[in-house]
Parts: C-alpha cells; sequence; structure tokens
C-alpha cells in the first residue's frame, strides 16, 4: 500500500477514534464527583503571588 | 567568559552579514543584511563595554522578572499604533487611488502596504502582547521566575528584529506570497530560532512552578506557542534559490500548497488570535472583576474543545477551488462545530462578571474586556455562518471577509490587549492607578464606534458587491462589470476609513495615557516608608 493511502487509512479510522475518545474522556474526567471542590483552588490561583514568587518552604503547603 | 565566546559569535555574524550584503542579489537582501550587520555590530560593542568590568551579580531568584514585560508592554503600544496608521493609510488609499503616490510607486502603493499593515497589527502587536502577557502570567500564575534568565530578553528583542526584517522586506519587495506568512526564508528561520527559545522560557517556568496545578491560562498559551510553531515550519518549507537573495521556492506546489497555506491561515486565527488571546481573556478579567473564573471545568473543556476542533476548520477559505469537496466539507463542518467552544468560552468569560455587573458602570478597563468577549462571541458567530459553502458563494472575495477578519481583530483582539494594559502599566511600573479613567472612557467609546463603522460599512459593500458579481439579466449575461462595483463601493470605504481614524485615534489617547501614568501617577506606597511621596 503507498504512504498516503495507509496514512488516510489510518487516520480516518484509529487516529479519529482515539481523538474522539481522548476528548469524551477529558468531558467524563472534567464532571467526575468531587471536581467542583477540586478546581476551587486553581479556579483561585491568580488571586495569589501578585508580587513576588512563593520560597521553597511555601511550595509544600499549597499542596491540596 | 561567555563574554568573549558572545564576542566571537556576534563578530562572525557581523562579518558574514556584511559579505551577504556585497553579494546581495536584491534591494531587499541587501537592506536587511545591512539591518543584522548594524544589530550584531551594535551588540559587539555593547557586550565589548561590559566585558571585564567587575560583576555586580545579585541575587534576583526571590522576584519577578518584569522587565522584559514592560518593554513588551512599550513594544505593543508602539506598534499597535504603527499597525493601525498603516491600516488606515491603505483604508484610504482604496477610498482615493491617489494616495498610491506616483513617487512612491513600487514602494508604498496598497499592495506592498497591506502585508505591511496585516503583519504589523498581527504580529508586531498582537505577537509582543502575547508574549509580554504570557511572560506576566505565567510568572504570576506559577508563583516562580522567569526560567533561562536573559533568554527571555532574547526572545523579546530578537522578535523585534524579525518585525524589523519583515516589515523592510515588504517595502523592498521581498515576499513569499503567502497571506500572513509573507516573510521569505532567512527571517522564517530566524522566527524560528527566536520561537523555540520563547517556548523553552515558557515551558521551563512552568516545569519550575511553585503551583501544583497549571492555570488554565497558560494551558491557552502553551497551546499557542506549540502550535504556532508547528504551522509556522511546515507552512515555510522552501527552498531558496540562492542563499544570497531573498527569493525562495515553495516545496509544496498546487492544491496541496494551498492546502498547507489555509491549514496555517485558519490556525493563525485559531491559535495565534484566538488561543493566546484567551490566555489573556483567563487571567486578566478575572483580575480585573476580582473574582475566579466563572467555571473552571467549563474552562478546561473549552480548550480541549477549541483544540481538536480548530485545527480542522482551514479548508473553509478553499470552497469552490481545486480542492476536493470531501476536504472542503470536512473544514465547513468543524467550523461549525466551533460554534460551541466558542461561545462556551465567551459565556464563561462573560459570567465571570456575574455578581459584579456593577462594574461595567463604574470600571471602563472592565467594560472594555467585556466587549472584546462580545466581540469574540460576534465574531465566532459569523466565521463559521461565513464558512458555509452556500453563504461562501456570496461572501468569498467580498469586503465581508475584511469586515469579519477586523471585528475579530479590533474588537476581540485589540480591546482585549488594550483592557491588558491598562492593567498592566500602573502594575508593572508601581503605580497606584492609572493617570486618567475618563481617557479610557473616551478610548473605548472611540474604538467600539470606529468598529461599528468599519464592519457595518464592510457587511453592506460586501453584500453588495457580492450580489452585483451574480447578477444575470434576462439572458444569462452579467450584468455589472468589475468597475461598476468598485464605483458602488466608494461610499463605504470613506466611511470604513473614518472608523479607522476613531479606532487609531483611541489608541494613541491610550498611549498618552499610560505614558502619563508612568510619569505622573502616584507611586505605591511601601509600607515601610515614612516620606510622603512628592
Amino acid at each position: 500500500m503507498e504512504t498516503y493511502s495507509l496514512l488516510r487509512e489510518f487516520a480516518d479510522s484509529w487516529m479519529l477514534l482515539f481523538l474522539f475518545v481522548f476528548f469524551i474522556g477529558v468531558v467524563i474526567w472534567v464532571f467526575r464527583p468531587g471536581a467542583s471542590k477540586t478546581y476551587e483552588n486553581p479556579a483561585n490561583i491568580p488571586f495569589r503571588h501578585e508580587d513576588k514568587p512563593a520560597g521553597d518552604d511555601e511550595a509544600d503547603a499549597k499542596e491540596a | 567568559m561567555t563574554n568573549y565566546f558572545k564576542l566571537i559569535v556576534l563578530g562572525l555574524v557581523t562579518l558574514l552579514a556584511l559579505i551577504a550584503a556585497n553579494y546581495a542579489r536584491d534591494l531587499a537582501y541587501l537592506v536587511n543584511a545591512l539591518t543584522v550587520a548594524l544589530v550584531a555590530a551594535g551588540m559587539f560593542l555593547w557586550v565589548l563595554r561590559n566585558t571585564d568590568e567587575p560583576g555586580t551579580s545579585v541575587d534576583m531568584s526571590g522576584e519577578y522578572m518584569d522587565g522584559v514585560v514592560r518593554a513588551g508592554v512599550i513594544a505593543t503600544a508602539l506598534w499597535g499604533v504603527v499597525g493601525f496608521l498603516a491600516g488606515t493609510f491603505i483604508a484610504f488609499q482604496l477610498a482615493f487611488p491617489h494616495l498610491n503616490f506616483e513617487w512612491a510607486q513600487g514602494y508604498m502603493n496598497f499592495g506592498r502596504l497591506r502585508p505591511l499593515h496585516t503583519s504589523a497589527v498581527i504580529f508586531a502587536f498582537g505577537g509582543n502582547a502575547l508574549i509580554c502577557t504570557s511572560f506576566y502570567v505565567v510568572q504570576r500564575t506559577s508563583a516562580a521566575r522567569l526560567w533561562g534568565g536573559n533568554l527571555a530578553w532574547f526572545v523579546f528583542w530578537g522578535y523585534q528584529l524579525v518585525i524589523v526584517l519583515a516589515a523592510t522586506g515588504y517595502l523592498l519587495g521581498a515576499t513569499q506570497s503567502k497571506e500572513y506568512a509573507e516573510p521569505e526564508w532567512y527571517v522564517d528561520l530566524w522566527l524560528t530560532v527566536v520561537w523555540l527559545a520563547y517556548l523553552a522560557v515558557f515551558l521551563g517556568t512552568i516545569v519550575k512552578r511553585k503551583e501544583p496545578h497549571i492555570y488554565v491560562a497558560n494551558w491557552f498559551y502553551l497551546s499557542f506557542i506549540i502550535t504556532v510553531a508547528m504551522l509556522h515550519v511546515v507552512n515555510n518549507l522552501s527552498i531558496p534559490v540562492s542563499i544570497f537573495g531573498s527569493k525562495s521556492v515553495q516545496v509544496f506546489s498546487g492544491v496541496q500548497d494551498a492546502m498547507t497555506q489555509w491549514w496555517y491561515g485558519h490556525n493563525a486565527v485559531g491559535f495565534f488570535l484566538t488561543a493566546g488571546f484567551l490566555g489573556m481573556m483567563y487571567y486578566f478579567v478575572p483580575k480585573q472583576a476580582e473574582r475566579p473564573v466563572y467555571s473552571y471545568k467549563l474552562s478546561i473543556i473549552h480548550f480541549w474543545a477549541l483544540i481538536f476542533i480548530y485545527i480542522w476548520a482551514g479548508p473553509h477559505h478553499l470552497h469552490y477551488t481545486a480542492l476536493p469537496d470531501w476536504a472542503s466539507t470536512l473544514g465547513m463542518v468543524f467550523s461549525i462545530v466551533l460554534w460551541m467552544p466558542s461561545w462556551g468560552g465567551m459565556i464563561n468569560g462573560l459570567m465571570t462578571l456575574s455578581g459584579a455587573w456593577d462594574k461595567l458602570r463604574t470600571d471602563p478597563i472592565i467594560r472594555m474586556m467585556v466587549i472584546s468577549v462580545g466581540f469574540y462571541g460576534m465574531s465566532t458567530f459569523e466565521g463559521p455562518m461565513m464558512s458555509i459553502r452556500a453563504v461562501n458563494s456570496l461572501s468569498h472575495y467580498t469586503d465581508w471577509t475584511i469586515g469579519h477578519v477586523h471585528s475579530g481583530a479590533l474588537g476581540w483582539n485589540g480591546m482585549i490587549t488594550f483592557g491588558a494594559l491598562y492593567f498592566l502599566v500602573p502594575k508593572l511600573w508601581n503605580r497606584e492607578r492609572l493617570y486618567s479613567l475618563s481617557m479610557v472612557s473616551w478610548h473605548f467609546w472611540l474604538a467600539t464606534i470606529g468598529i461599528i463603522l468599519y464592519a457595518a460599512s464592510m457587511w453592506v459593500t460586501g453584500i453588495m458587491e457580492g450580489l452585483m458579481w451574480r447578477e444575470v439579466d434576462a439572458n444569462g449575461f452579467l450584468v455589472n462589470s468589475f468597475a461598476d462595483t468598485v464605483a458602488a463601493k466608494f461610499p463605504m470605504y470613506v466611511v470604513r476609513g473614518l472608523g479607522g481614524v476613531l479606532y487609531i485615534t483611541g489608541a494613541i489617547i491610550m498611549c498618552y495615557n499610560l505614558y502619563m501614568t508612568v510619569r505622573r501617577s502616584p507611586a505605591v506606597e511601601s509600607s515601610h516608608s515614612t516620606v510622603p511621596a512628592a
């Protein structure tokens, strides 16, 4: 089989399936139980460390 | 020690650039080679003067690297004015052809200035805005100083060199005739180097972040950097005719070349002008509204949907061409599917203000950001509609397309950038507030009315010329000549030019306001200061 046909066949079968499943997986993952609580912390990232970087000791405390 | 190495490299670059200038086969190449030689020689002297000076190495790891962001803010504002000025001028050139001056033929006629305008606004204004805001945002949301030390400065100055080389090249006739990818091969190579350095700085900062989570704005910025690198390299595969000339020949030809070009072209819109600017939206709108983004879940879905869908939309630029039907149908379908993530993102941006809608009355900056998100919604509605084959048969090659691009670029990209600049300048120069809020209001209204004049006149003239082109009489003969449509468009072209005048007036007011903020606004008093600010 020539390269074009091979790639074309792969693209519109397995690769398409993979991309689609990955995307659906992301959506399901985002709505997993307890997600709202988990995402509260990252949503507030812009409101921390406005003026200077976090020190080394601070880093561990942030793990939630 | 590294300085000696730098001196050797800079000396060699100067020498090679001068040799190249000597052998140059065309004017554009000659001027670009001399520019490179001048820059390299200047840097040689600068490095030389700093060599073997007693070093003052201060530990800066406890602070953000904001110098390069400040430089980027200045560059954004200045390139913005240059790009808007070029745009307004060529708008009037279309209305009044006498402005294609006889003495400047071949240099300043519409065909030469048009790529100068598009590149100046997209890559110089938009690109600098993206680079400086991404450097600002990635530091704050990673709680880490920029990775790579002075590499960030290399990215900044390297990018300015790309702009200068490209712009002078356009005026002197160096172009590979690919829309939004006009720069010739050596500029493309240099941009690749700069862009990989940009990727390294951005990714390096994310890697050493102190926040466990990568904030959503950084996802958008990172996807923009990676995708643009990929698009740029593939679309610019070309072989120079001579190493001493600017002309190059594309590796792809025919419909493959066209498809590659619009795969690039549409994803330049999708990733440069959308994903990157969404990164701005997801940081600056929450900051200015002082509340977190409406739904963080929605922002994640927004990101992945945009990434998966945008990349397929390019073929809708090639309806009714040699491109196979299945490909243009694919592009059309994905363009329409794009409605969903685009509007999801718009809703996410707008609803961030829920509970704080009163700020719209009191804060002209948030007003600017909100109208920008509004224009994002509007142009991402208009775009998919125009990608439908039946609509495209009316709209393609008409001014409607130009109107669509400008409601996106002036409305969405321009306004969110202005909002970000108004947010950044007081922060970066340590000022309490902006010099004048009423000037921001003036800017807001001038820009908004300018865009409305622009978009409305282009709708009218675009649909009019589309209908005139296809009008046939009872015997099936075309009713209008091309010149008839040109004559009929004159009043709308004047209105469009006036819209541009309003928009650039607003931008000049912004520059004055930002300048006065730095010069006159009271500094933020540090907590331990006992001396009142003079």
